[in-house]
């Protein structure tokens, strides 16, 4: 069993990142000019990364399966970004922010990676505001900051609430002027389906073009994958339709090891499911919490009659709701985090005490925000704070101030006025801080194979903090990799160009042409849309929110199942010589068959409760997470040995020697 | 609701295609409008017919890859959503609802309801950055500041999701709503001004070699954009491109 | 830089149409003015077509111009449609244009059609005679057989057919359709600023409407003067 290398740099933490930098291998630039890249994926990461490698001197090629770069689901980030600027001056540091992001990775990452974000964190701002990033200013014309949970200060840059889609513009305008000076040679409606790895190297991918139907050969001399996370394993959750884990599947099954599939996000404010045949949740920003107060009532027989559509929720007296995260975590009230309040709301669910006819969802109510705003109103404008007319109609405008976008939106999908009745919230599945595990270079375990953004483990541990995930994907993209892979590349300038007729590539070609037959020829008789739910599914009842043993156990043995199920009952109709989509979704859908039971044996095997990974064995006595660090401080990474269930385990110590581990406490 | 939907079908680029009949039952007011065609394609493929093609991603309105002319019009009959974000709700029980593709030469179809947009990436080629290099050393974003209301309406330009709806309403299909968007972007900014002449005219003349139309102001485009990208847009890139006429930058 | 590398941009040719626009909307504010004479005092109306058809800077300078812009606001006017068509080979099986514009803004093509037919009929009923009499038969006079201005007089003649008088008034109701929609366009190619539209396209549609049915009273007055 190979040890894990993560490649810490030696010295003291603050120093690490420079120091490193300093000493490590270059690439000439007239060298540079002989070294391809390929980069598959164009959100934050990818698309950044992509740029940068371009601007440096490198050919890069990128692929992305949309029909356009700039579509990758970045662009779907509302709240912002954090950056340890201290423009308001109020205490923020590179190292605050270093430890509000490992506290609030419930201590499961790595303390140098993490401290290396926060240390790039400011010169993402300065990179994007010089691309033209129209970041959200103050009346002085300076930038302007937010604040979002679990963290003290100010320092979430916004662009009112799509920062994703202007962060991943500016990186799509950046690959943009390397496209048009033929640096990049873009790739679009292509997918990655498998990576070639030549004398133990990562030296190609075998591509499909999405449109043709035909399969491509693109060999480079390193291969970067920016391919986001793997949430639709559940089937419903806030990620794109298109979003899969097969670039990163397949590293895996080339020997790229993966590091804590289990550690999932679970969204707490998300619209609920309304049908069987919904397809996608969506998301309500986390900011909504501040104002909102989240309730379901306290009698069954109010449940019951809400549900038959006998009584409204406005109905229903004070003293007979139950405001469940006030009650149960008076400190922090409704601004627990994520984790926290997607639990609760599980868990008032599974009483009964669901509002909505599938039975899960919680009220989230702005009357006393409106109540309390209408009456401040008032009373500045010197009118009469008594008039409840008018306090509410002054209350309304505040509200619809600072929400006004969200909650038209939830009217437009629900047909519900949220000013007047309250919004129905459920929780969601929204990210995943599992992935390819990484060395400090952001290297995985196949040499030359790199994983960035959401696709890699690094730097999140067991929870991810709001506004994080697009500081870590443009660092890792504009300021890391570029970095770190010309020491490994130094070696590679007397390569020359990689071929594509060797065996190898043969080979690779051969597997995929097969599966993709396979699929075509198949005669079942359900869709892969079919499977995908019935994955879901199972997900989501064994693998969600709480896990234990016995669910998760049977969880393993329901996957494996419906995968032979899948392989002998799936139907794709069309040819694989033409724009199918269902051919599409049939490949990823067979690896998210994989990836599941993989998820579930690494949840079954961390029997402790940590970050968004509860598992009911691991309880304190108030029915709270218990962390196990004697026992589970470390990296889970699995090599892939034939079979998910056969993976072999390999952890990588984690050492904190700046940060005192703590329980991590809300009330 | 039982509906009746004529939809496009072309087997590829170079097939005649044709409007097809599908009768569609139960449909629940509640479905957003490719769930609904989820459902349409899962009855066809259980058949043994072949789906409906057609683009969409994030599904929740701002990755910009759905498309669609529903009953003659770009995203439908709702304003300021994306077909994705279109709920049956807006239709009533035994409608007969029209599909088609996004229709302009600039955009060619790939297959049935999904055509190449590549066109708009193209222009975006052309001039659509700031020239910056990723260095880190950047000056301090702190350093200009800019103006509250220039920054807004910057930001206001940039929602642009390019799904194309703009080209596919006009009449003329002419791409200008897409190109201003971006022009004025980066217009309305410092970072932008040092190349704003020579960004405009190359933008422009992209558009042109694409094949899309002459603008002739009709305002179908705004009202029709999801993000409700403001004509003010297109009168602010015509500006910049006289600005860069006039200073003979034209090659 | 050259003029032709400016039409050659769909922006450039887009500005080229405003300003030929403009040229004619401020000609025929000046035409209205002159016509309006013909109704409240013949006498002015007599010497000012007098002043017009034989200052030789109305007639070589202003003129050219004026026949300039006419031919090339339409030719251009063609061009651009045939472009656009072509912009869109396949058309739409649906197509609900009356749910996101004007029906004059996506109908200037046909409005403008009409108005070229009414210039048509209008160089015959006046253009025509007027170069045939000053530069074929070399009357510069102005004077009719009783040795009085001739120009009232043709004008009344011309509007005593009604039929010929219904045509005037349908090609000028399209006129104003077509100005509803071309005045403000105009200035949207010319990229206007924020801050002067509103009065601006007020005054546009005051403008749009006033300018033909002020013609279209003259026509009607003449006619019933008879």
């Amino acid at each position: 069993m190979a040890t894990l290398d993560s490649k810490i740099p030696a010295g003291p933490l603050a120093d690490k990142w420079t120091n490193y930098k300093n000493n490590i291998n270059l690439v000439n630039p007239a060298n540079k000019r002989l070294i391809d890249v390929i980069v598959v994926g164009t959100g934050l990461a990818g698309g950044s990364a992509a740029a940068t490698l371009a601007e440096l001197g490198y050919n890069v090629k990128a692929f992305c399966f949309q029909d356009s770069p700039r579509r990758a689901h970045s662009i779907a980030a509302q709240g912002g970004i954090n950056a340890a600027k201290n423009y308001q001056g109020d205490g923020d540091s590179t190292f605050r922010l270093f430890y509000d992001t490992v506290k609030g990775g419930d201590y499961r990452s790595r303390e140098a990676n993490v401290y290396r974000l926060a240390e790039v964190s400011a010169n993402i701002i300065d990179q994007c505001v010089a691309q033209g990033v129209p970041f959200a200013r103050d009346y002085g014309g300076l930038l302007d900051n937010r604040s979002f949970g679990g963290v003290l200060v100010s320092r979430t840059f916004y662009a009112k609430g799509q920062t994703g889609q202007q962060l991943l513009l500016g990186a799509y305008s950046a690959m943009n002027r390397q496209i048009g000076r033929g640096k990049i040679k873009m790739y679009n409606r292509h997918e990655m389906m498998d990576i070639v790895v030549v004398d133990g190297k990562a030296r190609g991918i075998i591509a499909r073009n999405l449109v043709t139907g035909e399969i491509e050969r693109h060999s480079a001399h390193a291969v970067v994958l920016g391919t986001g996370g793997y949430g639709n394993v559940f089937f419903l959750s806030t990620n794109a339709m298109g979003s899969n884990v097969s670039a990163a599947w397949k590293a895996h099954k080339r020997g790229a090891y993966f590091a804590n599939p289990c550690f999932t996000q679970i969204h707490p404010t998300c619209i609920p499911v309304s049908g069987e045949l919904q397809a996608k949740l969506t998301l309500m920003s986390e900011s909504l919490r501040n104002d909102g107060r989240i309730w379901v009532p306290k009698k069954l027989e109010d449940v019951e009659a809400i549900r038959a559509g006998k009584l409204k929720p406005t109905q229903i007296k004070e003293e007979d709701r139950d405001y469940y995260l006030e009650r149960r975590y008076p400190a922090f009230g409704n601004l627990v985090p994520r984790d926290v309040a997607s639990r609760a709301a599980k868990e008032r669910c599974d009483a009964g005490y669901g509002v909505n006819a599938t039975g899960e969802a919680v009220y989230l109510d702005f009357a006393s925000a409106v109540t309390r705003y209408g009456k401040e109103a008032a009373h500045v404008r010197g009118l009469n704070e008594n008039d409840n007319t008018l306090v509410q109609k002054l209350g309304k405008e505040i509200i619809a101030n600072k929400y006004g976008n969200l909650f038209q939106m939830y009217e437009k999908i629900v047909d519900e006025n949220p000013y007047e009745t309250p919004m129905m919230i459920y929780p969601a599945v929204h990210y995943t801080m599992g992935g390819l595990w990484v060395d400090y270079n952001l290297m995985t375990t196949v040499p030359g194979l790199y994983a960035i953004g959401e696709a890699n483990f690094s730097d999140h541990g067991a929870n991810r903090l709001g506004a994080s995930a697009l500081m870590q994907g443009l660092a890792d993209g504009y300021f890391v990799l570029p970095y770190t892979i010309g020491d490994y590349l130094a070696s590679d300038i007397r390569t020359g160009a990689i071929p594509t007729n060797t065996p190898e590539f043969d080979a690779a070609e051969k597997e995929v042409t097969e599966r993709l037959n396979f699929f075509v020829n198949n005669n079942g008789t359900h869709s892969v849309d079919y499977f995908h739910r019935r994955l879901g599914k199972i997900m989501w009842d064994k693998c969600g929110m709480a896990r234990n043993t016995d669910g998760l156990k049977s969880a393993i043995a329901e996957i494996k199942a419906l995968r032979e199920e899948f392989w002998k009952d799936l139907k794709v109709p069309g040819s694989a010589d033409e724009y199918n989509e269902e051919l599409a979704k049939a490949g990823r859908v067979a690896d998210f068959l994989e990836l599941g039971e993989l998820f579930a044996k690494d949840a079954l095997e961390r029997n402790e409760s940590c970050g968004g990974h509860f598992r009911e064995e691991s309880q304190t006595a108030e029915g709270e997470a218990a962390r196990d660090d004697a026992n589970y401080t470390y990296v889970s990474a699995w090599e892939y040995t034939g079979l998910p269930s056969e993976a072999n385990l390999h952890k990588e110590e984690l050492v904190y020697e700046n940060i005192e581990l703590k329980t991590r406490s809300y009330k | 609701m039982n509906l009746k939907l004529k939809i496009w079908r072309q087997k590829n680029a170079n097939d005649k295609g044709k409007m097809v009949d599908y009768p569609i039952s139960d449909v629940s007011p509640d479905m957003s409008f490719l769930e609904m065609l989820d459902v349409l394609n899962n009855q066809l493929i259980e058949k043994g017919e072949s789906p409906v093609a057609f683009d969409h991603d994030c599904r929740e309105g701002i990755c910009g890859m759905c498309s669609l002319y529903i009953n003659g019009e770009a995203h439908g009959p709702d304003r300021g959503v994306t077909t994705c974000q279109l709920h049956m709700r807006k239709f009533k029980d035994g409608d007969t609802i029209y599909i088609e593709p996004f229709r302009a030469k600039a955009f060619p179809i790939i297959k049935d309801l999904v055509v190449d947009r590549g066109a708009f990436d193209r222009i975006q080629h052309a001039g659509g950055f700031v020239s910056v290099n990723t260095s880190g050393n950047t000056q301090d974003a702190n350093s200009i500041p800019i103006p509250k209301a220039d920054a807004d309406l910057a930001f206001d330009a940039a929602t642009c999701i390019g799904c194309g709806a703009c080209v596919a309403t006009c009449k003329n299909s002419s791409a200008m709503l897409y190109v201003s968007a971006k022009v004025s972007q980066f217009a309305l900014l410092p970072q932008g001004q040092v190349e704003a002449k020579d960004r405009v005219l190359n933008m422009v003349k992209q558009m042109d070699a694409e094949g899309f139309g002459n603008c002739t102001n009709t305002g179908a485009c705004e009202v029709e954009c999801p993000k409700g990208i403001s004509l003010d847009n297109i009168a602010r890139m015509n500006r910049e491109f006289s600005k860069a006429i006039l200073d003979g930058r034209e090659k | 830089m050259s003029n032709t590398g400016l039409l050659k941009s769909s922006i450039g040719r887009k500005f080229a149409m405003a300003l030929s626009a403009l040229f004619l909307m401020i000609f025929l504010l000046q035409h209205l003015v002159i016509n309006l004479s013909a109704i409240f005092s013949p006498d002015t109306f007599n010497e000012l077509s007098h002043f017009m058809g034989t200052n030789p800077l109305v007639q070589f300078v202003a003129q050219p111009i004026l026949i300039f812009a006419v031919v090339f606001h339409f030719v251009m006017g063609f061009v651009l449609e045939m472009k656009n068509r072509d912009a869109r080979p396949v058309k739409y099986a649906k197509n609900n244009g009356a749910a996101n514009s004007t029906w004059m803004s996506r109908n200037m093509i046909l409005s403008g059609s009409v108005i070229l037919a009414f210039l048509a009929l209008h160089f015959i009923d006046f253009w025509i005679p007027e170069i045939n009499t000053k530069y074929i038969a070399g009357d510069m006079s102005g004077l009719n057989a009783e040795g009085g201005f001739r120009y009232y007089e043709e004008l009344l003649h011309k509007f005593h057919d009604p039929i010929r008088v219904a045509a005037y008034c349908i090609a000028f109701i399209l006129l104003a359709l077509h100005l509803l929609h071309g005045f403000s366009s105009a200035f949207q190619s010319m990229g206007q600023k924020n801050k002067y539209i509103t009065a601006l396209s007020k005054f546009g549609v005051v403008y749009s409407i006033a300018v033909p049915l002020g013609f279209v009273i003259i026509a009607l007055v003449l006619h019933l003067a008879h």
